[in-house]
This record gives C-alpha cells, sequence and structure tokens, in this order.
C-alpha cells in the first residue's frame, strides 16, 4: 500500500503536484446533449488584446454558458467592438443577439492583467453589468468563470455554480486517486493517491475539507482532510466499518455509518472525533445519510421495510427519532441527496434493471425520472439546484455526467483514461 | 502472534510424534507443480512440513470464503462446517483474532452494498460466536462492491463477489 501523503517542504509539494496534475490537465472533456426550451441568444465578442493572453477568457465564457443548456452562441461575425462607444445595435440585432459581451485586456507589468467587462441588453441597448478586475494571468480560467457567473446571474436570475468546484475519484489500474477540479472539469488536482479503493467524498460547507471512506487499512475508515494543508484525521476509526459521511449544515457535525453496535447504522459524531451520538435504531441497514438544509432532520435508505427504500427522519426537537417513509415506487430507491433549499431531493432508482437519476419533491411526493442510462450512481446537487452530478457507465467505463433537474440538458463530463466515480459537487465560494 | 504459533507448532509436533512426516508426503505428492522441480531447487522449503493448519490445504480452516445467494445475508448449510471449525480454532487459540471481510456485487449503491457486505461478515461472526468463539476475537468489516474478486460484470463474477472472506490477524 503506498500512501501519498507527502511531508516535503512546499516547494517540493508544488512541484510534487504539478507533476501529479500535468497529464491529468484539462482531463475531463464535456460533450452537451440537448438543449433547454428557450435559449437566451448571445453573442460574446473576443476582448481587447485577448490573443496576446496564455489564457483565453471568452472561450472559457462561452464553454460555461454553453453548458448550462441555457444559452445560444451567436457569431460576431466581423464585429468586434470593445468598448461602449463602438457598439452598433442595430447590427446585433440583424445577428439575432438577445444580450452582448464585450471587453478589454491589459498586460500589466509583474505579470497581473487588468480585465473589463460590459454585459449589454441589445434589444433596450442598456449596459445590464460593468465588471473590472486584475488578476495574475495564472488565474485567468477563474477569472473566466466569475465573469460567466456574473452574466448568468443577470440573464437568468439564478445563481451561477460556475466557480464552484467538483470532487471524484478516478481509478487508474490499480491507483485510486481523490480529485478536485473546476466545475467544468479543468485544473484537476490530487487530494490523495492510494493503492486501495476511496469512496464517498462529501465537502464540507465551507468547501475546505473533503469527509472520504478510504479502505487503506483492511476496512473502511471515514477521514476529513483539510485541502490547503493536506493534513487529514481519522474521524471515524471505530471497530467494524465506518462509511457514509455527511456533513451538517453548520460543518460541526458528520452524519457517519457505522457497525460499532451491530448491523449499520447512523451515528453523529464531531469533526474532531468526539461527542459520538446514535442517531438510528433499527434492525436493518440503514446508511447514506443527506442532512436536510435547515439541519433539522436527515433523509437516508432503509431496507428496514424489507427492500431499500429511502427514509426521512427528525433529528431534533420532540419528533426525534422517529423514521418516515418516503419512496414507494419500486423495490430499490438509494443514495438520497436534498437539495438546497430543501424542497425536493435526489436519488437513484432501479427501473427493471437499469439504475437511473430520479428526483421527488417533499411535498407532493412526485418522483421525476431524469435520465436513461444503464448504471448511475451517487447524484449530487450543484449549489444552485438546477443540476445534478452524477456518476454512469460507457462502454464499460465509468465517467461523470451531468442532467438539469428538469431532465431537459445533459452533458457527459469524460476523462481520457481511467474510471472516473464518486462525484460530488463543492459548495459555493464564499464571498469574503 | 508469534507465540501462539510456537504453541500450535509444540502440540502439532507431539500429536505427530508417532506418525514422523507421513502426511506431509502426502501433501507434497497432491500439492500441483511439486515434480522434482521442487526437490531439486529448494531442498528446505520442499522437505519442511506445513504443520500450520490455517493454511495447510488439507485442513478445513485453509478454505476462508463463504459464498451467499442474490441479496442474501444467510450462511448457507454447506458452509456450517467450515465456520464451525473457524470457531473451534478461535476457541482453542485464545489469542487468535479473525478479520471478517463481507464483500458484494458491484450493482447498485456502493454505500448501500457496503452495508450489505457487513451483514455477510457479520452473519459469519454471529455464526462463530454461537459455535464458541469470543465476541471480542472477531471484527467483521465490509468492502463492499470495492475489491471484487471476479472481474466480470456477469453472474459468474457476482456470486464469487457475494461472500465473506476469513482473514487471520497478521496475515
Amino acid at each position: 500500500m503506498q500512501i501519498r501523503l507527502p511531508e516535503f517542504p512546499p516547494f517540493a509539494v508544488v512541484l510534487f503536484l504539478w507533476l501529479i496534475s500535468a497529464p491529468l490537465h484539462a482531463a475531463l472533456d464535456i460533450e452537451i446533449f440537448g438543449g433547454g426550451a428557450t435559449q437566451i441568444p448571445i453573442a460574446i465578442v473576443p476582448f481587447a488584446a485577448e490573443e496576446k493572453l496564455n489564457q483565453s477568457i471568452t472561450q472559457v465564457v462561452a464553454a460555461d454558458l454553453q453548458r448550462s443548456g441555457l444559452f445560444r452562441m451567436i457569431e460576431p461575425g466581423g464585429l468586434a467592438p470593445h468598448e461602449l462607444i463602438e457598439v452598433v445595435y442595430s447590427e446585433w440585432i440583424n445577428r439575432g443577439a438577445g444580450a452582448l459581451v464585450i471587453g478589454t485586456t491589459t498586460l500589466l507589468p509583474g505579470g497581473q492583467v487588468a480585465l473589463r467587462v460590459r454585459l449589454l441588453d441589445v434589444a433596450k441597448q442598456v449596459q445590464l453589468a460593468a465588471y473590472t478586475e486584475t488578476v495574475p494571468t495564472g488565474q485567468l480560467r477563474a477569472a473566466a468563470h466569475r465573469i460567466a457567473d456574473i452574466i448568468y446571474e443577470k440573464l437568468t436570475g439564478d445563481i451561477g455554480v460556475f466557480s464552484t468546484r467538483i470532487a471524484y475519484v478516478v481509478k487508474e489500474g490499480k491507483r485510486y486517486a481523490l480529485q478536485v477540479a473546476d466545475a467544468d472539469g479543468f485544473n484537476a488536482q490530487p487530494v490523495i493517491e492510494y493503492t486501495e479503493p476511496i469512496i464517498s467524498p462529501a465537502w464540507s460547507p465551507d468547501g475546505k475539507q473533503l469527509a472520504y471512506v478510504s479502505f487503506e487499512n483492511k476496512k473502511p475508515v471515514v477521514y476529513v482532510q483539510t485541502l490547503a494543508t493536506r493534513t487529514r484525521k481519522a474521524v471515524a476509526n471505530f471497530k467494524g466499518s465506518n462509511s457514509a459521511p455527511a456533513w451538517s449544515p453548520d460543518g460541526k457535525r458528520l452524519a457517519v455509518v457505522l457497525s460499532l453496535m451491530g448491523g449499520s447504522q447512523i451515528f453523529l459524531i464531531n469533526v474532531d472525533g468526539g461527542g459520538l451520538q446514535r442517531l438510528s435504531q433499527s434492525s436493518g441497514i440503514d446508511t447514506e445519510p443527506s442532512f436536510s438544509p435547515n439541519g433539522q432532520s436527515i433523509i437516508f435508505t432503509s431496507d428496514r421495510g424489507g427492500s431499500p427504500q429511502i427514509y426521512r427522519m427528525q433529528i431534533t426537537g420532540r419528533a426525534s427519532g422517529t423514521a418516515e417513509r418516503l419512496t414507494f415506487e419500486g423495490s430499490y430507491n438509494v443514495s438520497p441527496h436534498y437539495s438546497q433549499d430543501g424542497k425536493s431531493f435526489t436519488f437513484i432508482h432501479r427501473n427493471g434493471d437499469r439504475f437511473n437519476v430520479a428526483i421527488q419533491d417533499l411535498a407532493t411526493r412526485q418522483v421525476q425520472l431524469l435520465t436513461d442510462s444503464k448504471f448511475d450512481e451517487s447524484p449530487s446537487f450543484a449549489p444552485n439546484g438546477r443540476i445534478i452530478l452524477y456518476a454512469t457507465e460507457v462502454r464499460g467505463r465509468g465517467i461523470l455526467s451531468a442532467v438539469s433537474s428538469d431532465g431537459k440538458t445533459r452533458q457527459q463530463l469524460s476523462t481520457q483514461a481511467g474510471d472516473v466515480r464518486e462525484p460530488a459537487w463543492g459548495p459555493l465560494p464564499r464571498l469574503q | 502472534m508469534k507465540k501462539i504459533f510456537a504453541v500450535l507448532l509444540i502440540s502439532l509436533l507431539s500429536a505427530c510424534a508417532s506418525k514422523s512426516t507421513q502426511p506431509t508426503a502426502e501433501v507434497e505428492d497432491k500439492s500441483i507443480g511439486s515434480s522434482s522441480r521442487s526437490t531439486e531447487g529448494s531442498p528446505t522449503t520442499g522437505a519442511v512440513p506445513n504443520l500450520n493448519p490455517l493454511t495447510d490445504p488439507n485442513s478445513v480452516l485453509s478454505k476462508r470464503s463463504v459464498y451467499f445467494d442474490f441479496d442474501s445475508y444467510v450462511v448457507k448449510d454447506e458452509y456450517r462446517s467450515l465456520v464451525q471449525a473457524h470457531a473451534q480454532y478461535l476457541r482453542d487459540n485464545g489469542n487468535a483474532r479473525v478479520l471478517l471481510q463481507g464483500n458484494a456485487d458491484e450493482r447498485g449503491s456502493r454505500e448501500y452494498n457496503l452495508a450489505l457486505g457487513q451483514r455477510r461478515a457479520d452473519a459469519v461472526r454471529n455464526a462463530m460466536t454461537l459455535s464458541g468463539a469470543r465476541e471480542s476475537q472477531i471484527e467483521s468489516v465490509s468492502l463492499g462492491e470495492e475489491k471484487p474478486r471476479g472481474l466480470g460484470h456477469d453472474e459468474a463474477s457476482w456470486a464469487e463477489n457475494r461472500r465473506t472472506d476469513i482473514r487471520y490477524q497478521g496475515e
């Protein structure tokens, strides 16, 4: 077994990271299927002097917006305004654009780039947003994602998730790597690598830590690792199996599944490993807990009724400990995850011999199947609730895929090599 | 562990004192590929009798896998004697410790399969403690679908992966 928690000086760590991530850079390619019914026609003019930068900005912005399924790109066709005064709105109306993005880039001494970006409403002939930022050249992709978020938010009224990150596990030969990448799959960085399996990564609400299950010690143990320092702690390493970590919304505790007291049952534990408290009490399997956004209840998988189904249990207040069954269609409903607004949950539903992503409204109990593939696993919501990230299989290889929560747009995130599985979408970056 | 092994060695040696190395010769004859090459190449390994019942292929204790039916964690009758033999060994060797690793086939949720594997490990543990092994000698854990022995995506591989493995401490 090889454990890669390097105790090198910082410079060596940087070099080590670079060496590992180099071949994985831009590893996830994204293909889009279908598209929303109504798409916003938008023209994005390459920014002034952008071609002198080592990283295109407008291409990243366009790819982000296209991936949402809500936008249709309009070609500038020879027009290249960069300043407001250069814009002739009638020309853009003729091209069918509803929105227009223009901007400039200025390379400053010391490797900094000054960005100035405007979002314009072509029909109303007004400026919807203006954005200026000065960033190091190495952070141009991140700046592009922020610009895409602003455009997305202005034009859809929804929260943009292009600046978020995803975590997932890649299996290549006998190597398992837990990786973190930007939401578009670029900039993949290894969190930890082993020759033993890693499953169930879960982001802390502040996005600074990942909980996961590692089998490096002949059995499943729950670890929490801080991304910035790469330090980690075995939070649940009790006799028997330890698995299925889920963060409480305040980030102070984890729900975990332990076989410590017989069976597989759900417990609460502090992030430092103290304060163990049993939550579920059944003679069957209780696993895969997911907290409601208000932290007052969990949904989880249980076979207490004879087949695996999804239940909800209050964990605070008078009604705590009693579980209510939520799924009734079919004999196999597993892997529930709450949406951020707490109104629905996504899960895996077995449909004949297929395992598909589904969504259920908690109030109406209405179920919608979102996919028709064969082996879907581990669905989780984007922080705006509009997209569900999941693992699936194409030609015997594990890949990541995403589906809009209305089922209308699907994207595949594929890697060049290896089996990709166990995706988890990280939280929105905190505004400091 | 060394101590146990020494005790084991002495007790076995005294038990087999009159029989000399007869059974060992039989073992060697039966084992695959134990032709002239092994006696020529390394006379020591070829001649040393395998006195550890846990690894002696003639001993039921060398059998370490208990298989289960689909979506089931009932120890089938055909594995009762195997489980009882290990329980007996644990009862006779109070210092012996065993790790029971339950497994599941690849279909469905990884975490649910982890729990299914746990039930299969627990089923073997319960059968062992009923036969006299102490709870403190046994740890039952699950590998879920993560460490498949059968690598195919068919019923033969799935059946191979619905099992509990018995691993003694130090192995």
